[in-house]
């Protein structure tokens, strides 16, 4: 049965991509894009990656597609005729899709329990983690603490994004009073309902937040579904009330303070005698150390993500409302 | 039980055939707002019937409040979003059907 | 029958990374060129996420009585390809942005003009 759930996703993806090419509404193509990632969310659940399928389906799905919304409103959604042929890429594209099935053949069968993908690390990990960092999601405890170095890049990959958009950008402040006022002020619907809900969002990202643990979940999910509260506060309630609220400066102050939060925590174990990001010499007991130091760093990992996400969308907020759009 | 599998199994197809005459109505339906209509009404009922399909398939533990839960958030904002999308159609200018045609008649005449 | 059951996934990985390969080779506009990127992006995962997966297996969570999990590791290195994906593209957008500002266009053909004549 899962089998056949996986063929009929992945054939629902490959029209949805396939449509993407001949559409000339950049909205429709944008919209389509979502689609695309909640699919792949739901073909990643099929596949057993549940943090990944969280992952894709809140950050593909839902900022992505914002941010690319965002852009639409100020670049135009048509697309122009293109002056090339398309036949020079057509020639390349077959070339290298027939070179890459050729490859793909010599790849071990989907799905065998003996693949080598399996062997010697993987079984490792998957016997050894629960013992020598006690969490049950092995993901987790693989990317926090044995990786943890890793991910530590990942969240300044993220923070050099903000600063890359703010760099190009720039948010600015509502000072003048010719820029007319964005939100929908006549959807009384809308605005109930977002005050009613956009709590329990913020709530919900703090359980995915701490419950990254014991389930799917963790800093950068979390961090990505609290700013998409935020996004919608913004959206139904307009830009400056948006920034009275949580202002620019405030949270490019959030982003450095998560990533500082991480390192800190991999120098304080280097001043208890420990190596850099060695949580064992956290705590006396090795195992309860392991969880304190993967709980300040995915509590470090979320901040950062949240304050840069809503800052890159502040961001794109600020110039679409710089084009007098609405 | 198997009572309990044959009632889930009803809802479970029933849902089914609502979300697919719902997809039906969004190829089949003439004007915007009619297709909104068939695409949010038919969302509405197929949520409730899947959703309570797959609570009778738990052992009513702690993922059956998960479940309701997670049907009160979607009978709340699947609404809310289909009514905000035609009112900003409608406000943006978009027309039902009978008023492009009434419009046509007029210009003709 | 059996050895299209095997490879299907990764043959429909190859197709989609070259749709996404095609609209960002040979769309006009930068935006679809950049949500070409992101399918060809997302295809990539979905072909590490498919190495990992054991059948029969359930997902690297540990419950009692549940002894065959699929592989963590490529979730985890995608879980940070995804992260750093995203982040690759609000800057690709906002320097889209720039360039709307700049020439007034995000044509291709139209700014390619704009660039020669300067």
């Amino acid at each position: 049965m899962g089998d056949l759930i996986d063929l009929v996703l992945l054939a629902m993806l490959a029209i949805t991509a396939l449509q993407m090419i001949f559409l000339k509404d950049l909205f429709a193509v944008v919209m389509l894009f979502g689609i695309f990632s909640f699919l792949s969310a739901l073909i990643f659940i099929n596949l057993d990656a549940v943090d990944v399928a969280f992952t894709e389906a809140s950050v593909g799905a839902g900022i992505s597609t914002v941010l690319m919304l965002g852009t639409l409103a100020i670049t135009g959604r048509k697309e122009k005729k293109s002056a090339h042929s398309s036949f020079l890429p057509l020639l390349v594209v077959c070339i290298t899709g027939a070179a890459l099935i050729y490859g793909t053949l010599d790849m071990p069968p989907f799905g065998h329990p003996n693949n080598p993908i399996h062997e010697h690390v993987a079984p490792r990990y998957i016997e050894e983690s629960p013992k020598e960092v006690g969490l049950p999601n092995m993901v987790t405890s693989v990317l926090a603490s044995y990786r943890g170095f890793d991910t530590l890049g990942e969240t300044v990959v993220v923070f050099a994004a903000l600063i890359g958009v703010l760099a190009l950008l720039g948010v600015r402040r509502q000072e003048e009073n010719d820029v007319p006022e964005s939100g929908f002020k006549a959807h009384h619907v809308l605005h109930v309902v977002a005050r009613f809900f956009i709590p329990l969002i913020i709530l919900f990202a703090l359980y995915v937040q701490f419950h990254g643990d014991f389930g799917p979940g963790g800093g950068f999910q979390a961090g990505v579904i609290a700013a998409a509260a935020f996004i919608l506060y913004t959206l139904v309630f307009g830009l400056s009330r948006s920034f009275s609220v949580v202002g620019p400066k405030f949270l490019q102050v959030l982003a450095s303070i998560g990533v500082l939060l991480y390192a800190s925590v991999g120098l304080f174990s280097m001043y208890k005698g420990g190596q850099f990001l060695d949580y064992s010499k956290l705590a006396t007991d090795p195992i309860v150390g392991q969880h304190y130091g993967i709980i300040v760093i995915e509590l470090g990992v979320g901040i950062t993500v949240f304050a840069v996400m809503l800052s890159i969308f502040y961001a794109f907020g600020s110039q679409a409302e710089r084009s007098n759009i609405q | 039980m198997l009572i309990l599998d044959i009632i889930s199994s009803i809802l479970l197809i029933a849902g089914v055939f609502f979300g697919f005459s719902g997809a039906l109505g969004l190829f089949k339906f003439p004007d915007f707002f009619t297709r909104m209509h068939a695409a949010s009404v038919t969302d509405s009922i197929a949520t409730i019937l899947i959703l309570f399909g797959l609570i009778l398939q738990t052992s009513f533990d702690i993922n059956t409040a998960k479940l309701l839960f997670i049907l009160a958030f979607l009978m709340i904002t699947s609404p809310t979003a289909s009514h905000a999308l035609a009112k900003s159609a409608r406000h943006g200018g978009l027309l039902t059907l009978p008023e492009v045609q009434a419009k046509q008649q007029e210009r003709t005449h | 029958m059996n050895f299209i059951l095997d490879y299907y996934n990764y043959w429909i990985v190859v197709f989609l990374m070259m749709t996404g390969f095609y609209i960002v080779i040979s769309a006009n506009n930068l935006i679809k060129k950049i949500v070409g990127l992101n399918v060809f992006q997302t295809s990539v995962f979905m072909l590490y996420i498919s190495m990992g997966k054991v059948n029969g297996g359930t997902a690297p969570i540990l419950v009692d009585g549940v002894t065959l999990y699929s592989n963590p590791l490529p979730h985890v290195l995608i879980l940070t390809a995804i992260v750093v994906g995203v982040a690759t593209t609000s800057v690709g957008l906002a320097l889209i942005i720039r360039i709307k500002r700049a020439y007034g266009t995000v044509e291709e053909n139209e700014f390619e003009k704009q660039d020669d004549a300067i």
